[in-house]
């Protein structure tokens, strides 16, 4: 599912053979004297890895595609993002998910301007570029041509919202549903919802002609 | 503690500069836009970016921003918005 | 003023939209602000995170990458809070370099 839009898996390398850099020493020390203080385990650092290793776009493709083929949960999702993917077995901590539906004449894109907020618990790390200076400051102001350059082309006529993430809440877009999608399967569908699509950059992706 | 606006209310973002930890962008102050909806009371993030509670908790509400009021050289649809999550104190009424 | 942070809105060049793969430090740094942060600890949050970043300066916000931005911000509340001290500190990172040494 990943492949088109994240090149890198997420698997986990161990650290380069490379010499540290201060800020991993830094890192390295900063965690070690708050162990030894018994601030922190070393096997809550462990198992907090381990969480964030778990948060994937799956986890937001397979909301997405709930709420394609069922109406009600559409409805809830959209009056509670945080209670509706809690059905789902996600839990947003103390951030609140608000989910904006992208429909024939709204489009909708996510941006943080001030740092990087992203909807972890559905999305999993953000991409480097979504917290790059210059994501930051054109999706703002110039959405059409941000979009240009991730090769995506509304059509004519289509408003853009954008929604800056700078306090409490996080934000999940709900793709358009493609055409030619009536016979799949949930999970056939969940295939088609790219992180991306997501995030409000590109839209979902067509099914592969049979 | 109730919220001081309704959803479709107009509201101006306050034009001030402090330094510090603030939350609503620099490119939004002393623009004038509509309460989208209202959100719960949360501790204010100045507050506690400096290790105090943040208490007691601000009401956050979204503000939709019609794009053409906030760019003047804004390139896309007059009905183009921007959504802001904006905390009570930094709104007043238009 | 405007935070040199504050950046929607200003001039800018495309997005590259290359991605690189988390390293296993760059995890344990976003652990360790999850876990300062929880209720339980209450001890760095995300808005002082946020602020000690913002308040870096413009050279080192551009300078270091996301994570190392973080571990600094993280290092100087903590300091700041009397978790350990200065010394501390720089007797651990005169340790693990020694033990880097070693193993190499």
């Amino acid at each position: 599912m990943h492949e088109h839009d994240h090149p890198h898996p997420h698997a986990t390398l161990p650290d380069a053979d490379a010499p540290l850099t201060y800020h991993q020493r830094l890192e390295a020390a900063v965690r070690e004297l708050l162990i030894a203080r018994g601030v922190i385990s070393a096997d809550d650092v462990r198992r907090t890895v381990e969480v964030v290793d778990s948060q994937t776009p799956a986890l937001g493709a397979k909301v997405v595609a709930r709420a394609w083929v069922d109406p009600a949960y559409k409805a809830r999702l959209l009056a509670n993002g945080s209670a509706a993917v809690q059905e789902l077995g996600i839990d947003m901590g103390q951030t609140k998910l608000v989910v904006v539906e992208n429909t024939p004449q709204v489009h909708n894109l996510i941006v943080c301007t001030l740092c990087s907020c992203y909807p972890r618990p559905v999305l999993g790390l953000p991409p480097d570029w979504y917290k790059s200076r210059n994501y930051r400051s054109r999706a703002i102001r110039e959405p059409q041509a941000v979009l240009a350059e991730f090769g995506t082309t509304l059509p004519d006529g289509v408003a853009v919202r954008v929604h800056d993430s700078t306090a409490d809440m996080r934000y999940l877009v709900l793709p358009l549903r493609p055409a030619g999608t009536e016979g799949l399967s949930e999970a056939e569908l969940a295939e088609l919802v790219t992180r991306d699509s997501m995030i409000g950059v590109a839209l979902a992706r067509q099914p592969q002609p049979v | 503690m109730n919220a001081a606006f309704a959803a479709g209310d107009r509201v101006k973002v306050r034009r001030a500069y402090p330094p510090g930890h603030v939350r609503t962008p620099y490119y939004i102050r002393g623009v004038t836009g509509i309460i989208e909806r209202i959100l719960d009371a949360f501790p204010n993030p100045e507050e506690k970016a400096y290790g105090r509670s943040g208490a007691p908790n601000q009401r956050l509400y979204r503000v939709r921003f019609r794009q053409v009021d906030v760019w003047p050289d804004y390139q896309g649809l007059p009905g183009d918005t921007v959504d802001i999550e904006i905390y009570q104190h930094w709104l007043e009424p238009a | 003023m405007r935070g040199y942070h504050d950046l929607g809105g200003l001039p800018a060049g495309p997005v590259d939209r290359s991605e690189h793969e988390y390293a296993p430090w760059e995890k344990r740094v976003h652990a360790l602000l999850a876990l300062l942060s929880a209720p339980s600890r209450n001890l760095v949050c995300t808005d002082e995170l946020r602020r000690g970043i913002e308040s870096l300066g413009e050279a080192e916000y551009d300078r270091l990458s996301y994570y190392e931005r973080w571990i600094t911000s993280i290092t100087n509340i903590l300091l700041q809070k009397g978790v350990f001290t200065t010394d501390e500190l720089g007797r651990k990172l005169a340790e693990i370099e020694q033990r880097e040494a070693k193993e190499s």
